[in-house]
């Protein structure tokens, strides 16, 4: 027997365990060597500026020192229905993460968050919740487990001043029926060769999320919930039907909706910020992302409510919720508690947390102000504004038609049963109508409605 | 004595050696790749979502599958998207690859420049091209063309361009590796073929027709059945590009398994996902025995 060969064959052995091993080597959340609690939280979109990195860093570290024994990490995060399941599947989100609303039922079900509610009690505004927002994360047990976090939104539409004034229109007096947005748009596409007048998301379950906008703003709905829960999709709805005909219309007879029709939440904002797009419809807290990520120019940037049309027509709401790694341990879950305070909740509670956080964006050139819908009460909301009304740096006042239009509107929920895959199987609807002169609406419309039928069936 | 079976035998003639060599590719194998097959078997029947426990559904998974309206599309995109870059992915190598072995200078220059674009991580190149491609007439390749008095092409907007501006995209992106492939092998040509062919009086196509391409039929023939095999499940030029759209023109089998794990955020259907993957293994099996059973005595000089 050859020695040498058979030594060398155990080394190779024992060297390639040795690095197996060495890979499987990860740090766990939780204590680390120094006796801190570590903590992993959501932080910026990827892409920030530096300027917000900066101020999360401070805020970052003003929490520390207030609590020496965490030590909080954050992470680059942006919610997209495509990478979140993975994550959650991979064990690779942070301790506290955000989800949207309708989101939080399906995790709670399947036990993949953890229940906060003994901290969130223990918290002073622990039962001064907004009912409306807090339901969503609310378990069949009556705990909480998700936390109403932060941009709790109502659909707006968002334009660019500027490009209004170079189409000779009045950018005080946007748009306030959908047939004058259509012809604003056109004015604008024609005046301003190379922009779109008007552009709608398309891609990533997005499109099928702004259809619904446009649904409820005409006063259809996407489903309908019998009282034994059984829901069923009516995605071939008269409204739904009125909103595709509005993009055909723009997109064949106008061209006025320029020449790049696979927008996403991400992208629709970086095209508006660069002056590409004149109006789009979004949340209404988007404005702080679009200065945070893309460098958005304050002057030429409005906001009002989107044109509502017919009997119970709506504003699409949602909002975002904090949750928590299921697996956190007790000590993790406090601190997550103690950071959700710090970060989401307690500045809307404490003036002088209020006004630090303020002080601290407006030193770093973050916007402060960005319209927002009530996580508590309006009254509450209402005060916090007060407080925060020194350190606005965002134009209030080009965002006051939206501010002031949106008090009379109805809120509508998001559709409450597999609101993802309705979105996707609307999606080829929308792309289909901004990509082919000679969509047939009712046969798309039909078949998505079929899709999301089984989407639905199968998640019951 | 029979050979092989004496495990004495076997060891003393370096068998152990060999199998505790070979341990550690077992062993990544195992964990990285036999085993992750297994799990994906056991997982096409069930329900799950990889945190509570997983329950048993027989076929259901499979049947949800066949029964989508997409299944359909995709398969016939997947199939649009293998044709086409069958025209023009699989020659556009070959016809590189000789025109490169028949020039005298700069031949590493031109390998090199061939080669370039696998050395751009693919994501890069595919966001660059997706910049290209813009559908305004300012956008990069409509400017070209503009000069041509081309245009504007709507490119990725369109329902029926989108997919050829994938396959163009990936032939750029892919066919460096497959010229290197056939350099190799020209090399292997015996020089004395083309000297005998030309004395016969042979022209270059001739040359081509009857020394070059038969010498090369082994090569090809892999590099054939590879290409069928990666386009089957093309994935990232329609997920980077189009995610599948417009209106599920680009929507291909890889992707609609992606929609199916991870399309609906918390809604994600692993089990479908896992089915259709095992439906997609089997389909590709089954072609590639029965490509290599029709084409053994041609592959074998």
């Amino acid at each position: 027997m050859n020695k040498t060969k058979t030594f060398a064959a155990f080394a190779a052995a024992a060297l390639s365990l040795g690095m197996l091993t060495a890979c499987s080597d990860d740090t766990p959340s939780g204590d680390d060597t120094t006796g801190r609690t570590k903590l992993t939280v959501v932080g910026l979109l990827p892409g920030a500026t530096e300027e917000a990195k900066a101020a999360l860093d401070q805020q970052v570290a003003d929490f520390e020192n207030q609590y020496p024994d965490i030590d909080v990490e954050w992470v680059e995060y942006e919610w997209k229905a495509t990478t979140f399941s993975a994550d959650l599947a991979g064990g690779t989100l942070p301790d506290v993460f955000e989800i949207p609303l309708t989101d939080a039922q399906s995790l709670i079900a399947n036990s993949q968050i953890a229940d906060m509610d003994s901290y969130v009690k223990a918290m002073p505004y622990g039962n001064d919740f907004n009912p409306g927002v807090l339901q969503y994360g609310l378990g069949p047990d009556g705990h909480i487990y998700a936390i109403p976090a932060k941009s709790i939104y109502g659909i707006g539409l968002h334009y660019n001043r500027t490009l209004f004034t170079q189409a000779g229109l009045d950018p005080d007096k946007p748009p306030t029926t959908w047939s004058e947005v259509r012809e604003y748009a056109k004015k604008i596409a024609d005046a301003v060769p190379g922009v779109a007048g008007y552009a709608q998301m398309a891609t990533s379950n997005t499109g099928g999320w702004q259809l619904t906008v446009a649904t409820y703003a005409r006063g259809g709905r996407m489903e309908s919930v019998a009282a034994d829960g059984t829901a069923t999709a009516t995605v071939d709805n008269a409204a739904t039907k009125a909103a595709l005909e509005f993009l055909k219309a723009m997109r064949w007879d106008d061209n006025s909706m320029g020449a790049e029709f696979n927008y996403d939440w991400g992208s629709i904002n970086q095209a508006f910020a660069a002056g590409q797009v004149a109006m789009y419809t979004s949340g209404q807290d988007v404005y702080t992302s679009l200065v945070q990520a893309n460098g958005v120019d304050p002057d030429s940037y409005g906001l009002t409510t989107i044109p509502l049309e017919g009997a119970d027509s709506g504003v699409l709401g949602g909002g975002t919720l904090a949750a928590v790694n299921v697996k956190a341990s007790d000590e993790v879950k406090d601190a997550a508690m103690k950071w959700i305070d710090y970060f989401y909740l307690g500045k809307y509670i404490s003036e002088d947390a209020a006004v630090a956080t303020a002080q601290l964006q407006v030193a770093n050139n973050q916007p402060v102000g960005t319209p927002e819908l009530p996580i508590f009460t309006s009254a509450q909301l209402d005060q916090y504004n007060r407080w925060i009304a020194p350190y606005v740096t965002v134009p209030l006042a080009q965002m006051k038609p939206f501010t002031d239009g949106i008090v009379g509107a109805q809120p509508i929920a998001e559709p409450p049963v597999a609101t993802q895959d309705l979105y996707a199987a609307l999606d080829p609807a929308v792309q289909a109508v901004l990509t082919d002169q000679n969509a047939d609406i009712d046969a798309l419309l039909a078949t998505a409605n079929t899709a999301a039928q089984r989407a639905i069936d199968a998640n019951s | 004595m029979k050979r092989g079976l004496n495990p004495k035998k076997w060891v003393q003639r370096g068998g152990l050696a060999a199998l505790l060599f070979a341990l550690p590719m077992i062993v990544i194998f195992g964990v990285f790749s036999w085993w992750p097959v297994t799990q994906s078997v056991v997982m096409s029947f069930q329900k799950t979502n990889l945190v509570s426990e997983p329950r048993w559904v027989g076929w259901d998974n499979f049947e949800w599958v066949l029964t989508d309206p997409n299944l359909p599309i995709a398969l016939k995109n997947t199939l649009w998207f293998a044709f086409l870059a069958l025209i023009f992915g699989y020659p556009i190598p070959l016809i590189g690859a000789i025109l490169m072995s028949e020039v005298r200078k700069r031949r590493g220059l031109y390998s090199a420049l061939a080669y370039l674009p696998v050395v751009v991580p693919p994501v890069v190149a595919v966001l660059l091209w997706k910049f290209f491609y813009n559908g305004a007439a300012t956008g990069v390749f409509n400017t070209i063309l503009g000069w041509f008095g081309l245009g504007p092409f709507p490119w990725l907007n369109s329902q029926d361009m989108a997919m050829p501006a994938l396959v163009l995209e990936s032939t750029w992106a892919n066919a460096g590796s497959t010229v290197i492939i056939y350099l190799a092998a020209l090399i292997g040509v015996p020089a004395e073929l083309y000297d005998a062919a030309e004395v016969d009086g042979a022209g270059i196509l001739r040359k081509l027709w009857h020394v070059t391409l038969p010498n090369l039929r082994g090569v090809l023939f892999i590099t054939f059945i590879l290409q069928i095999i990666g386009t089957a499940q093309v994935f990232l030029e329609p997920y980077l590009f189009t995610g599948g759209g417009p209106a599920n023109s680009t929507l291909t089998i890889l992707l609609l398994i992606y929609n199916y794990a991870f399309g609906a955020s918390v809604g994600a259907n692993y089990g479908a996902a896992t089915a259709l993957s095992l439906l997609l293994a089997a389909a590709l099996a089954v072609f590639s025995i029965i490509y290599f059973r029709a084409t053994r005595a041609w592959s074998t000089t």
